[in-house]
């Protein structure tokens, strides 16, 4: 048989380790396979996704919270203290036996989402990065379902009009008027853009914390906007929540409510307390700092339009899609709200050439990339001409240090170029397919294709120095850096 | 990168024979070593810690005889254990079996991974029967330090 276990304990130190020692020497006196998991302070790798489906059933030995436990969902289990454990793993063996075979074949085990991005044990920086990087990627359907929808709204029914429309269009008047088509779009686009702080927040607690960090975040993310503290409140909320359901996590109660927990306790006392907090301690002052950010980011608009070119475009290539970039985007959500579309223009375009740039740079030097990133690159087009920045990713996660300085020099051009010829989007998305709606287009398609050179220009000029040691160097450079 | 076990346990951290009435008596005296070896600063806030951990866990003991109280706690110095053995035995919250072999686990608040390592093998070594005879029997002080060296690398 093929099993798995978890082991678990508050400190994560001793009692873990020994209940996975003792299962694994249990289980192998018993003829059977098994990869066990420690969760805490002494945890290794996590168990694969791959081993999962493959196994037979599962063990927690736990004194605390199984982290990701739905990674395991579908499967024969049985849960213990990890002191049993330790003293009777061969009971707990028979149990997990019995287990098995009552159970119904199954359907394969649904590995989960995280299972393959957050492994446990991983250093507290990357554990932290992920958790950012869940809630950012769960929230982007809604940044491209809205943005592309209000975008469409605008070419429609032109970007004031559609905006004066206040009731919902009926079924009768959408084939009539332009406006009331594109009010449709827009109205539909708006609603979902209103999502996006909620769903940052609930994300970021669900890769804490996994599903019971859903309703605690997103409720989170929700006052986050009431209290106009916009993106960064959503950051915090969504890491409030998780660490609020966290601690509920390690509260152990014994027996039958021990189920109550999960159905109960969690989103009820996991909602109010984050809820409270957000609202009465911390909401307001991160409704200051964001608006401070805003208010300044505007006042550089005024006084030096290419300096703040340059930070934004420096932004929104920096992490391709990450939070670094969200914040600069969220910037230029703010900034047309506030009627300000200069600002948004930028935001676009730098957000367009990391993937364009990249793309072109496969065309004109194929030899300076892999097969893999060739084939990247030729989907790189269509996503940077759509302002998918993540088109970038495959290029940088294979070789950061050459390749993040060029998008950002890229980008840093292209945004400063469009501020310093004040062209102006309505829409906060859309890349190529609303180049109608921008005014200055020569300027802009002009800051596009400079920045998109200047891209492929310094990726390739970085990329063809040193080539020979293009990979033994990529892990050496920064440490050289700091010595010389 | 490891931490050798014999950086965190020494001679004059080991016990031979213990005498204590009940597990906090145990607890305590296991904690006045910590201290005459100056890597214990605040000896009660540290007994109270560990106390703490087991009510909260209902007990470290394990019904092989072994027991390992512990605790992370700012008045540590250094990441320590001390290993005591306690003939009488004294109960600490396995049924029916006294602990007679105790391992108190001291971390500073901020313990790194690699001590954490460490403290893991050595709890995953316990499970073994051999092992735990081979401590029980250990003639001097130095004998259990070289046991426990010569088992976790």
């Amino acid at each position: 048989m093929k099993l798995v276990a978890v082991t678990a304990c508050p400190t994560g130190i001793a009692h873990s380790a020994m209940a996975a020692e003792a299962l694994e020497v249990a289980a192998r006196e018993a003829g059977h396979e098994i990869e066990v998991e420690i969760q805490g302070a002494a945890g290794g790798p996590g168990i694969s996704a791959a081993t999962i489906a493959a196994a037979d059933a599962v063990i927690f030995a736990v004194d605390a919270g199984v982290r990701e436990r739905s990674r395991f969902d579908g499967l024969p289990s049985v849960e213990v203290r990890t002191r049993r454990a330790i003293d009777r793993p061969a009971e707990v063996i028979a149990e997990v036996e019995a287990a098995a075979a009552e159970a119904p074949s199954r359907t394969a085990a649904r590995p989960s989402p995280m299972a393959a991005a957050a492994p446990a044990g991983t250093s507290p920086g990357e554990q932290f990065r992920i958790w950012l990087m869940t809630g950012v990627s769960y929230m982007l359907p809604f940044v491209v379902a809205g943005g592309i929808l209000i975008a469409l709204g605008f070419s429609i029914g032109g970007a004031t009009r559609v905006t004066e429309v206040e009731d919902w269009p009926a079924l009768s008047s959408v084939f009539d008027s332009r406006v009331q088509l594109g009010a449709l779009l827009f109205k539909i686009g708006a609603i979902a853009f209103s999502m996006l702080v909620p769903i940052l927040a609930g994300f970021i607690a669900f890769g804490m914390v996994d599903r019971p960090g859903i309703a605690p975040g997103v409720v989170a993310g929700l006052i986050a906007n009431e209290l106009g503290a916009g993106f960064l409140g959503g950051l915090a909320g969504g890491l409030l929540a998780g660490a609020v359901v966290m601690l509920l996590m390690r509260i152990n109660v014994g027996g039958a409510l021990s189920k109550m927990m999960p159905v109960l306790v969690y989103p009820i006392v996991g909602t109010l307390v984050t809820g409270a907090v957000l609202v009465l301690l911390i909401g307001n002052p991160i409704a200051d700092v964001q608006s401070g950010l805003t208010d300044w980011l505007t006042d550089l608009q005024g006084t030096n339009a290419v300096l703040l070119g340059l930070l934004i475009g420096s932004m929104m290539a920096f992490d391709m899609g990450g939070p670094v970039n969200k914040a600069a985007y969220a910037f230029g959500l703010a900034s047309l709200d506030s009627g300000n579309f200069a600002v948004m223009a930028a935001v676009m375009i730098a957000g367009m050439t990391p993937p364009l740039g990249l793309a072109l740079a496969t065309a004109v030097r194929p030899r300076l990339f892999t097969d893999a990133e060739r084939e990247s690159g030729k989907a790189a087009w269509p996503l940077g001409l759509s302002f998918i920045t993540e088109g970038a990713i495959p290029f940088a996660a294979g070789d950061p240090l050459r390749v993040i300085p060029a998008l950002i020099a890229g980008s840093a051009t292209a945004a400063a170029i469009s501020m310093a010829v004040d062209a102006q989007l309505r829409a906060p998305h859309g890349g190529i397919f609303v180049l109608g709606l921008i005014d200055g287009k020569i300027g802009y398609l002009l800051a596009g294709i400079l920045g998109t050179a200047v891209t492929a220009a310094v990726v390739v000029g970085l990329k063809s120095v040193h080539r020979d040691q293009a990979h033994a160097d990529a892990g050496a450079a920064p440490r050289e850096a700091v010595t010389v | 990168m490891t931490v050798a076990i014999d950086t965190l346990v020494t001679p004059d951290l080991v016990i031979l024979d213990l005498e204590a009435p009940d597990r906090r008596a145990a607890i305590e005296a296991i904690a006045d070593r910590l201290s005459a070896a100056g890597r214990l600063t605040d000896r009660d806030g540290f007994v109270d810690a560990v106390w703490a951990r087991e009510q909260e866990t209902g007990g470290t003991g394990m019904e092989s005889g072994i027991a390992i109280p512990h605790a992370k706690h700012a008045g540590v110095t250094e990441p320590s254990v001390v290993v005591a053995r306690v003939p009488g035995g004294v109960d600490f919250g396995a049924e029916d079996a006294p602990a007679d072999l105790v391992f108190l686990i001291a971390a500073p608040a901020g313990a790194d991974d690699v001590h954490v390592t460490v403290l893991s093998k050595l709890a995953r070594r316990l499970v073994h029967q051999s092992f735990r005879t081979a401590l029980r029997e250990a003639p001097t002080a130095e004998a259990v330090v070289s046991i426990l060296k010569e088992q976790i690398q």
